[in-house]
């Protein structure tokens, strides 16, 4: 018995060290043809390019940068951008799956049927088609500068994009965020040890009304002056305030809608692989339908959901990479598309921007990993 | 021993049953001449569709002025201009293709610049097409020129240097404005025509091809400032100065027919009866000038009577036979007040 | 009038749903039946036959249908295409299709004897046919070359890719981890990219390699990554008696796997296989970004056509029907094959 679990271990040792060796043999193989290709071509590599000027303005920006920043520049802005729209559209996502997922479930005949009709018609087509019909959409629902649509005193909505009134702290403003987060901070902690330790005194209200009044009274305290930077028109278009574009808007609604079809399917197999006794019990011990749901189902089918919900996130950022077809200024466009064309460092270029995208997957993937874990052990 | 040749010797003793023939480690001069003369075919690579320089048609066949200046070329070196594949290529991946060996000839509607005669490592061939790049505008906005579009929204497509001339005219003049890039030319365009920008900007051809879809094609205006210089060109690798020159010559024969009035019609007739000395230079009926390019002695004849001389090709593609209707400009031949000019076949 | 009651007003909340999604349906149908079918112009075989109408310019599609199924292949050698497709469609009906007799044989004819004829079909140069080069390829059919040979290469891939995950070998399981990690984590953009530019420069200088093929071993690793993670699931739900009454039985490793484990484990899973299938078929429209012309490729490049400028609607919309009507069979497929599944593991 000793011998043969000895004979084992050492063919598996043999095994793979055949195996390494021939993996490192292929690399090594790939590295020594690849400094021979690049030298036949006579094309210097490296990513000097990153310091020299851009030249070339970008329409959404997220960060300073002209057309006098550099490339590396250009890179971080591309970043950046594709991370928002990611961000907001896994939040979206999320939400708009979830709701849909239940509404398949639904008792109303009409609305299960429109959810199933939403579901198959959007997960069926390519992408691609849908960013298109969206942006169009968008822009042609949507008035021109000139005859803006008002949003109370809030901003104006126009084909030009979502301008939104913003606040402008003056003196003191600093003082009133630092009031602010802090009070935040504290409540939140204070709020989940009183639930984890099983009271159940109104915390939730406490903090929400000591975040509204402790900055006030820091505004006071402090002289404190605000002033509303509030979009107007000039010349061809509005300025002032936030702008966020139709791009954007368009790119967020398909993104989020195309993933909600996925995420929603999830659901559905979530809360059916729910054991049909649970809603049973729910309902016996007087739970409606929603409170069912709400504290018995959805929390037991999470389990069941959360790992392919990661991958859903994961596919949400590498597609927003389709950005370019509506002019959405995101990795993609700016550093694959224009630096790329601009500099000619193809190899270079795509590089930098997988390595991007699998920072963020792998970063996407640990936090839901870590997620999970706490969910099943709670 | 090397690190190179320690790892050349450790995979030949792993024997990863792929032979280690390594290529040539430079680009040899007339190494791409030979290649497309043994393989009897031409490849050739072009835009993956761009009105009047490459598309295909109805039936599938390449058509384009693009297009047929790589028809010119296999003509002249095979002798039959049907003898082109044509890869489509996209903006972003068409150096690396040249440069890859994967095609012969560029012919994709590319500016020629500095850096990329230079430090990219190619050559251009001439000027196919003057181009320069221009706006359109809402004729309701009434602007008049360039200058008067201080704040506005402009489409545009991603690539190529359109975005870099913008920048620079609008920096130079202390404009402002907002860019909105896209990945394809068709979505910019429609979204200028949804409203989304106050002006569309592309090479001068761009916008006429685009403006030609239009219903309402009176409703907008191209603006008379032309900004920038876009002279596009065929591009071949540094280094093979042969195929350089066959390409180069091969353009010339085109312009040189213009001139001397031969078309694909009357080919035939003047190659047998011009006593003229430039028709039978170029038709090879006088001296050896097809040999001086390592070719038969009626590559230029080839040339005109299976493609056509420029002014043909330029016509049927993007003048005045074609949905088009481009006006030459430009690209009139000098003696007509154009600026296309070829040296004399002497 | 009972069923109405009782599946759409069986509350106020319910009710207002209704209300709500009749609203929608009656905003949104009406218009888009106008434009693609009542205002559409039908026939005609040119831009001018559509003039002055606001509908669907359906003649632009018709026009150029050829080259959207077709891509460049020669118009007398299309039959090849289209055998190619009957046969592959008559196999797969044939092995979906309860009580075919002898299913053994035709499934080896589908996976061995299938792939080696359409592949001499459709390139040519053997048998008298023409031969047809790559670069001729296009349209509908690249998508589903594509598409196809991304499915049949990616199922050995994810499965050894799968196995290696789970091997007990630590060197072998880094490295299968660290490739599916690596393929998951970036866009099929760049990997396509990466294939189509990298993929040469990866091999001695001479290699010759077709811009299809990078293509398609960029989508078959790719693809290949996320089958392994279905596969995995496949294999964590075989009970772990299987494994034991397996190693009892004095099998080995390899006999083991594809004896006993694999087929349960790939029998749990066809449902992922298959959306695994459909978000290839999907992403096939990507190969656009290296210049090859899939369906939506060919649409593009028509709408280059001087004679055709402007008909993108009608363009996109027909490549949705296209791709929807594929990917919503194949899910209706897995259904199927699903609720098989779950038939035989009852009784």
């Amino acid at each position: 018995m000793q011998r043969r679990w000895s004979d084992r271990r050492i063919k598996s040792v043999a095994l793979q060290t055949v195996f390494l060796a021939a993996v490192v043999g292929l690399t090594a193989y790939a590295i020594d043809n690849i400094a021979d290709n690049l030298r036949a071509r006579g094309v210097g590599s490296g990513f000097d390019f990153l310091d020299a000027t851009a030249g070339f303005k970008i329409g959404f920006l997220l960060i300073e940068y002209s057309e006098l920043s550099s490339y590396g520049r250009a890179f971080v802005v591309g970043v950046l951008n594709t991370l928002l729209v990611s961000a907001i559209g896994i939040v979206l996502a999320t939400a708009l799956g979830f709701a849909i997922g239940l509404a398949r479930l639904s008792s109303n005949w009409l609305v299960a049927r429109l959810a199933g009709a939403y579901v198959e018609i959007l997960r069926n087509l390519p992408l691609l088609l849908q960013i298109f019909f969206w942006y169009f959409a968008v822009l042609r629902a949507l008035p021109g500068p000139r005859q803006s649509l008002e949003l109370g005193g809030l901003g104006f909505l126009n084909n030009r994009g979502l301008y939104l009134t913003t606040p402008v702290p003056g003196e003191g403003g600093m003082l009133v965020l630092g009031a602010f987060v802090v009070v935040l901070v504290a409540g939140l902690v204070w709020w989940r040890r009183v639930r984890a330790s099983g009271g159940n005194a109104p915390v939730g209200w406490y903090v929400a009304a000591a975040v509204v009044v402790v900055p006030v009274a820091v505004a006071f305290l402090a002289g404190f002056s605000m002033t509303w930077d509030r979009p107007a028109l000039r010349g061809f278009n509005l300025a002032g305030g936030t702008a966020l574009t139709p791009e954007l808007i368009a790119l967020v609604l398909s993104l989020s809608t195309y993933t909600a079809a996925f995420i929603a399917e999830n659901v559905r197999g979530g809360v059916l692989a729910v054991a049909r006794g649970q809603s049973e019990a729910a309902a016996a011990l007087g739970l409606s339908r929603g409170q069912a749901l709400r504290y018995v189902v959805v929390p037991q089918a999470l389990r069941v959901i959360l790992p392919p919900l990661a991958s859903q996130f994961l596919n949400l950022t590498k597609n927003s990479s389709l950005a370019a077809a509506i002019a959405y200024p995101d990795l993609i466009s700016v550093f694959a598309g224009t630096v790329l064309n601009q500099t000619g460092q193809a190899i270079e270029v795509i590089a930098l921007v997988m390595a991007v995208y699998l920072t963020v997957s792998l970063t996407i993937s640990a936090a839901v990993n870590l997620y999970n874990r706490r969910v099943t052990r709670a | 021993m090397t690190l190179h040749t320690a790892t050349r010797a450790f995979v030949s003793t792993l024997a990863v049953g792929i032979a280690l023939t390594l290529g040539p480690t430079s680009a040899r001069a007339g190494e791409t001449f030979d290649q497309v003369k043994q393989r009897g075919m031409l490849h050739c690579g072009v835009s993956e569709g761009l009105p009047g320089f490459s598309n295909p048609d109805d039936k599938g066949n390449w058509k384009g002025l693009d297009v047929e200046f790589c028809r010119a070329v296999a003509a002249a070196i095979i002798g039959d201009a049907s003898k082109v594949r044509f890869t489509p290529l996209s903006a972003r991946q068409r150096f690396e293709v040249l440069r890859a060996r994967d095609i012969d000839i560029l012919s994709r509607n590319t500016t020629w610049t500095q850096s990329r005669d230079t430090a990219l490592g190619f050559d251009f061939v001439g000027i196919t097409f003057y181009d320069g790049q221009g706006f359109m505008v809402r004729r309701e906005i009434k602007v008049m020129g360039v200058k008067q579009l201080d704040g506005a929204t402009v489409c545009l497509n991603i690539g190529s240097s359109t975005e870099l001339n913008l920048a620079d005219y609008f920096r130079a003049n202390r404009l402002k404005y907002t860019p909105v890039q896209f990945e394809r030319s068709d979505e910019a365009f429609a979204a200028y025509v949804a409203g989304r920008c106050d002006a569309y900007t592309t090479d001068i051809s761009g916008l006429v091809a685009q403006r030609s879809k239009l219903g309402d094609a009176d409703a907008h205006v191209i603006l008379p400032d032309v900004i920038s210089k876009e002279p596009l060109g065929p591009v071949v690798r540094h280094g093979d100065a042969e195929w350089t020159d066959l390409a180069r010559w091969t353009f010339y024969a085109m312009l040189n027919a213009e001139e001397l009035g031969i078309t694909a019609g009357n080919v035939d007739e003047l190659k047998a009866k011009s006593q003229n000395p430039e028709v039978r230079r170029l038709l090879g009926v006088e001296g050896q000038f097809g040999k001086n390019l390592g070719l038969s002695e009626d590559w230029a004849f080839n040339i005109v009577k299976q493609v056509g001389n420029y002014g043909e090709v330029f016509d049927r593609n993007l003048g005045p036979a074609s949905p088009l209707k481009l006006e030459r400009g430009l690209n009139r031949l000098w003696t007509e007040g154009g600026l296309q000019y070829a040296p004399p076949v002497r | 009038m009972i069923w109405v009651r009782k599946n759409l007003f069986s509350t106020p909340l319910n009710a207002l749903f209704t209300v709500l999604s009749l609203t929608l349906i009656a905003l949104m149908v009406p218009p888009a039946l106008d434009w693609a079918v009542f205002e559409a112009t039908w026939s005609g075989s040119n831009r001018q036959a559509c003039a002055g109408r606001d509908g669907a310019c359906w003649v632009f599609v018709k026009a150029r249908f050829g080259t959207f199924m077709y891509g460049f292949y020669p118009d007398p050698e299309r039959w090849r295409v289209d055998l190619a497709a009957i046969v592959g469609v008559a196999l797969a009906a044939a092995l979906i299709v309860p009580g075919t007799p002898r299913k053994g044989l035709i499934a080896t004819a589908f996976v061995v004897v299938y792939p080696v004829l359409t592949y001499f079909l459709l390139l040519g140069g053997i048998f008298g046919l023409v031969p047809v080069e790559t670069a001729k390829w296009g349209g509908l059919m690249l998508t589903l070359v594509v598409a196809a040979v991304g499915m049949a290469g990616s199922l050995p891939v994810g499965i050894l890719l799968a196995l290696g995950r789970r091997s007990s070998m630590p060197v072998v399981r880094g490295l299968c981890i660290a490739f599916i990690e690596l393929w998951r984590g970036v866009p099929l953009i760049t990997v396509l990219f990466m294939a189509s530019v990298m993929l040469p420069l990866f091999l001695p200088g001479a290699t010759d390699l077709d811009k299809l093929a990078r293509a398609l071993i960029g989508v078959t690793l790719f693809t290949g990554a996320y089958m392994a993670e279905v596969i995995r699931g496949g294999l964590q739900a075989v009970p772990r008696g299987q494994y034991e009454a397996a190693a009892a039985l004095g099998l080995g490793y390899w006999s083991m796997m594809i004896l006993i484990i694999l087929p349960q484990a790939l029998r749990a899973v066809v449902p992922g296989i298959v959306n695994t299938f459909i978000a290839l078929l999907k992403d096939t429209t990507l190969v656009l970004v290296i210049g090859l012309l899939d369906l939506l490729g060919m649409i593009h490049a028509a709408l280059a056509d001087p004679n055709w400028l402007g008909f993108a609607a009608e363009g996109y919309v027909f490549a949705g029907v296209v791709f929807w009507v594929l990917c919503f069979g194949l899910s209706r497929l897995s259904l199927r094959i699903e609720a098989k599944v779950n038939a035989d593991r009852r009784r």
